[in-house]
């Protein structure tokens, strides 16, 4: 889980870096999203090096579902009786973990349908990548939806952070605490700059 | 001659043959240990593995001697009653342990040990013992760093001492105040990793409730599993008791709720003889009780007493909060009686002092049972900080418990039982009077005589279980026949005759049906112990208290109420079969205490003291271990007297004016 | 004061439980939980009802026998354990709700009495120093920083109450594997064996039936001893390693 995550984390920031190009206008945004594709070349074929991309993606997110359902089964075999006294767990985040895993899981179908193929967006035009990111967020349930996905993302990176890296056996007794706070400062900073844009269309500034 | 005036019956004790250690061997005492382990008969490592050993008990003495045993190749069956063999009482030891290292280069050696603890048993300990526990003390330390007990040390990386119990040497070793756990855990992983090699068997949830003994000699146990109720036979080749003292007659006392006296009761029954029982430890600085309901009692460390000052009200009576009574007002007992020593004199005189301030009225706290012990000097000249440092964790615990906060209120401390240095009778070798039974431990008698020094208990349990009785018992073994004479089966008549005893005994508890619960009479008992046979005893209260004990008894067997059935878990049946064995075994502490006119160590009986107020020994009468021998439950047993030379350490009377 | 108890009451391993209620009154503030237990059994076996299993020992915190879950919390609401918890935490005419501690590895006996054998077994896979009695050598012969001394210590704290699976949601019980592995690996004394010690612990733990670790925290805040849930981590750096090597 610890290397998938960390996978899937590496892409999400520059996922967001790349996102704020938006704020450029129209050419350089739309001339980013072609750049993307003619990376690596010449040696690879237009559009090779997004498709590796992808498929790299591909496999971290079913291994780190796969992962994450192995151990839910795992932790239901090792606890099968609950306690008659309900108690909410401590962290919000922790508590968050399997269930915004699955709201994120939709989520990316969702996006994949909307802005990648094009399916479910209302503009919906191949290399308009700009202008099909201003026409989903001039919708009230593409706000909404992208929304509650961020605000998800947010709370499990801050707490899929800290996580992963005591899986992977780096957080000592000292480290904890700065990786606490590199947790929840990437977890803000992923939330914040995805959800800039939104914001951005909403309030006209791009438009 | 002691013998007692005969007004009950049971104190009507007879005098049998005298007792001889046959097992001690001659020579310089420095080279005894030696001489014996050279003469030992060895077990050819081949056989070993073909003589079963039976331990009972998992403290620090049982969990090294299986682990011991099962590395030398014999198998072992290992019994106790927790839920794991982590869990024995050793565990709640805080203070530390003793070795003769000499660390500190402040003049320590085996002879010093040797002479502390033979002179801090007021002198009814056996020196070749005694000699021999300092000589082994060495060894313990190295043993139990090789395992990872985690012992304090200084910075640079060499292992940290202090001094304990008023002794001038540093010789005491310790994991802050958890020493007891992490020695206990060194001894728990090393038998863990022979029950993992198959080479111990453990049986835990599972109680001794009877000795097997065949033929004269030790053979097996019968025990019931404490979850399935199921009452089996365990057959071996010999026998280990390793399962405590008997504090816990006392009802409140520091032991754990569940340590219980019936394993070395049982084997008193069968034949093993009891010395010493009315030496029994009181710990000056316990919490004291807050009520009816209070289940046990919590030490805190000694050492709360090197900077804490004791004190009451001079007044009777006097029930203003302890800030309202101003420094003219109050009486720093200890430091008026004894102003050499002030606040740190020995445990047993300080518990006394603390008892007769409060027989006068002048204790605190709820029933009045209890005497200041009060830290604002030590905060106004350390600093809160340093005293935090020292004590926090002790501070935190009785806050934990009083809801008190001692930096503020003084803490509220009374005596409370301890530690029991009567036990079985043992020989050089720890073996019983029944040739095959061994009693290592706070389970024996032998090496802390009249009173047990701080940080010393720790010291014999695991000097008797890694290095004393494993060559012992080892020459048991090879000096056994080795034909079919030796062979024995569940069908034995013995056997069934254990077994019998066992399940009736059990059917009359379940079957009574009464109206009280074995906890009230424990309670009962508990009270009327404290009183008499406590901190201070008479001949009048003891014959009180003998006169009561068996009335107590009759009416346990006619009024006790036991719940549920014994085909399943059943503490009730549990609890309620160690009461039965406490009120026969206080019936025996309170004989010994009243044929012991003397005074010695934690036994202060009131006819015999200086004119100072002081214990005063007897030695020309009472130099000899009392051991008892059975003869039927509410009969008068048979005195063996051992004999006790001192040819090393001279006698002489404590004083701490 | 007076309290409501609903309290887990189950015959045997296979029997089914419920939660059954009491009302206890006439108790003090200054009683501890298992005072209060205690209380409630005395009038229970007076009435002829059979009363309530639980296991308990030492009743001052040091010796982890006694453990049950009070209103959802493992231990109670004080960071301590059963036998030091104390009825002033609870406000008069409160409803308590003690139930076992939940795990499959810890299979119920008895009422509130749980089987933490699997605990044994995990230290018995290598939560050890082999080191033979008669064998050591002196005991200055290897120095230990303090610094180190101290660390192996606090982990070495663990008394085996079972508390950290109890309220871990996924039932591991890697803060109990964590504390024994980085106590004896910190040691020089536990070196030799570090990297056998960690695979054979961890994968006796995954024997055992205990869950996955997924950082939920919830066993470190429940812990007695107060060990701290980077020793997991620490125990993962361990694996890790060990795992690498030939």
């Amino acid at each position: 889980m610890a290397v998938t995550g960390a996978v899937m984390l590496a892409y999400l920031v520059a996922h967001m870096l790349g996102n704020l190009k938006i704020f450029f206008g129209p050419e350089e945004f739309n001339g980013y999203a072609h750049w993307l594709r003619t990376i690596g070349a010449p040696v690879l074929h237009h559009g090779w090096f997004l498709w590796l991309l992808r498929a790299g993606l591909l496999t971290a997110v079913v291994l780190h579902g796969v992962a994450a359902y192995q151990l839910t089964r795992r932790a239901r075999a090792a606890r099968p009786v609950r306690y008659a006294h309900r108690r909410a767990r401590t962290d919000y985040a922790t508590r968050t973990m399997r269930w915004g895993g699955v709201i994120l899981a939709l989520f990316v179908v969702w996006h994949l349908l909307d802005l990648t193929t094009g399916t479910v967006n209302p503009h919906g035009r191949p290399g308009q990548s700009y202008q099909n990111v201003v026409a989903t967020f001039g919708t009230w349930y593409g706000n909404a939806v992208y929304g509650v996905a961020m605000l998800a993302l947010g709370l499990h990176v801050r707490h899929g952070l800290l996580a992963a890296a005591r899986s992977l056996g780096l957080a000592g007794a000292r480290a904890e605490r700065a990786l606490r706070a590199t947790g929840t400062g990437l977890a803000l900073a992923l939330t914040a700059g995805f959800l800039v844009v939104p914001v951005a269309v909403m309030t006209k500034v791009v438009s | 001659m002691p013998q007692a005036e005969p007004t009950p019956p049971y104190a009507r004790y007879r005098l049998g043959e005298p007792l001889v250690d046959t097992a001690a061997p001659g020579g310089p005492i420095a080279e005894r240990w030696d001489r014996r382990r050279f003469e030992a008969k060895l077990v050819n490592p081949a056989g070993r593995r073909r003589h079963t050993v039976i331990v009972v008990g998992t403290g620090l003495a049982g969990g090294a001697a299986g682990a011991t045993l099962a590395e030398q190749g014999y198998r072992v069956e290992q019994f106790c009653y927790q839920d794991s063999p982590r869990r024995a009482h050793s565990i709640a030891a805080q203070g530390g342990i003793n070795a003769a290292k000499n660390y500190r280069n402040d003049g320590d050696s085996v002879w010093r040990l040797f002479h502390d603890t033979v002179k801090g048993g007021d002198f009814r300990a056996r020196e070749s013992n005694v000699y021999r526990l300092a000589q082994v003390s060495v060894e313990i330390i190295d043993q139990c760093v090789a395992q990872g007990v985690p012992f304090a040390r200084e910075y640079g990386g060499l292992l940290d001492t202090r001094s304990f119990g008023g002794v001038q040497v540093s010789r005491t070793f310790y994991a802050r105040g958890q020493t007891g756990q992490q020695l206990l855990l060194g001894a728990y992983q090393a038998l863990a990793r022979q029950i993992a090699a198959g080479n111990v068997t453990m049986h835990a949830r599972t109680e001794m409730l009877d000795l097997v003994v065949v033929d004269g000699r030790a053979r097996g146990i019968v025990a019931r599993d404490l979850v399935t109720g199921r009452v089996d036979t365990y057959l071996a080749d010999a026998v280990v008791l390793a399962t405590g003292g008997y504090g816990n007659a006392f009802h409140l006392s520091t032991n754990a709720k569940n340590s219980n006296a019936t394993a070395i009761w049982r084997a008193h029954r069968r034949g093993a003889y009891f010395a010493n029982p009315c030496f029994t430890q009181i710990h000056p600085t316990c919490i004291p009780r807050s009520g009816d309901h209070q289940s046990k009692l919590t030490l805190m460390s000694e050492s709360l007493r090197n900077d804490g000052r004791i004190w009451v009200p001079r007044a009777a009576g006097d029930t203003r909060p302890p800030d309202r009574i101003p420094q003219d007002e109050r009486d720093y007992y200890l430091e008026r009686l004894y102003p050499a020593f002030g606040n740190l004199v020995p445990r047993d005189i300080a518990s006394r002092a603390a008892k007769n301030v409060c027989d006068e009225g002048r204790g605190v706290g709820p029933g009045g049972q209890g005497v200041y012990l009060d830290f604002a000097d030590a905060i106004a000249r350390l600093g809160r900080e340093a005293v935090t440092r020292r004590y926090g964790n002790l501070f935190e615990m009785y806050q934990r418990i009083t809801a008190e906060d001692p930096y503020r209120v003084p803490m509220r401390i009374y005596p409370a039982i301890h530690y029991t240095m009567g036990g079985l009778w043992v020989d050089y070798d720890l073996q019983t009077t029944v040739p095959g039974l061994f009693a290592i431990g706070e389970a024996n008698f032998s090496d802390h005589g009249a009173n047990r020094l701080g940080a010393s208990a720790l010291m014999q349990g695991l000097a008797d279980g890694y290095f004393v009785l494993p060559p012992a018992l080892g020459d048991y073994l090879a000096r056994l026949p080795r034909d079919a004479s030796w062979a024995v089966d569940a069908d034995h008549p013995a056997v069934h005759d254990a077994v019998f005893a066992v399940t009736d005994r059990q059917y009359a508890l379940l079957s009574n049906n009464g109206d009280r619960t074995a906890d009230s009479f424990h309670r009962e008992l508990g009270a009327l112990l404290w009183d008499t046979c406590g901190m201070a005893r008479d001949a009048d209260g003891l014959r009180r208290a003998l006169e009561r004990i068996p009335a107590l008894r009759a009416e346990f067997w006619r009024r006790v109420r036991v719940p549920g059935s014994g085909t399943a878990l059943n503490q009730a049946l549990e609890r309620a079969g160690r009461v039965a064995d406490h009120l026969e075994l206080a019936e025996l502490m309170c004989l010994d205490a009243l044929h012991r006119t003397e005074s010695c160590g934690g036994h202060f009986r009131v006819e015999s003291q200086t004119p100072h107020g002081e214990a005063a020994r007897r030695d020309a009468e009472f130099a000899y271990v009392a051991a008892w021998e059975f003869t039927g439950t509410g009969r008068a047993p048979v005195l063996h007297r051992e004999e006790l030379t001192f040819e090393h350490v001279h006698p002489t009377q404590r004083s701490y004016t | 004061m007076r309290l409501t108890l609903r309290v887990w009451r189950q015959s045997g391993p296979e029997a089914p439980g419920h939660l059954a209620e009491y009302e206890v009154d006439g108790l003090s503030a200054d009683m501890s939980f298992l005072e209060l237990l205690d209380v409630l059994n005395e009038r229970l076996a007076l009435g002829g009802e059979e009363p309530v299993a639980f296991d308990h020992d030492c009743r001052e915190g040091i010796c982890g026998a006694c453990g049950m879950v009070v209103n959802g919390r493992a231990h109670g609401p004080e960071p301590t354990t059963a036998c030091q918890l104390h009825l002033r935490s609870f406000a008069d005419g409160e409803v308590v709700d003690v139930e076992p501690w939940r795990a499959a590895a810890f299979p119920v006996v008895k009422d509130l009495v749980v089987d933490r054998s699997a605990l044994d077994r995990v230290i018995g896979a290598g939560g050890y120093v082999t080191a033979p009695t008669g064998s050591a050598p002196e005991a200055h012969a290897t120095p230990v920083p303090a610094a180190d001394a101290e660390r192996a210590f606090a982990d070495a704290a663990c008394i085996g109450c079972g508390a950290c699976v109890a309220a871990c949601p996924n039932g591991s019980a890697a803060l109990f594997t964590a504390a024994k592995v980085n106590h004896l690996n910190t040691l020089p004394q536990g070196a030799p064996e570090a990297d056998r010690r960690v695979l054979s612990m961890v994968s006796a733990m995954d024997a055992e039936g205990f869950g996955g670790c997924t950082s939920a925290g919830e066993c470190a805040r429940a812990c007695p001893a107060g060990i701290p849930l980077p020793t997991i981590a620490a125990m993962n750096r361990a694996y890790l390693r060990a795992t690498r090597r030939p």
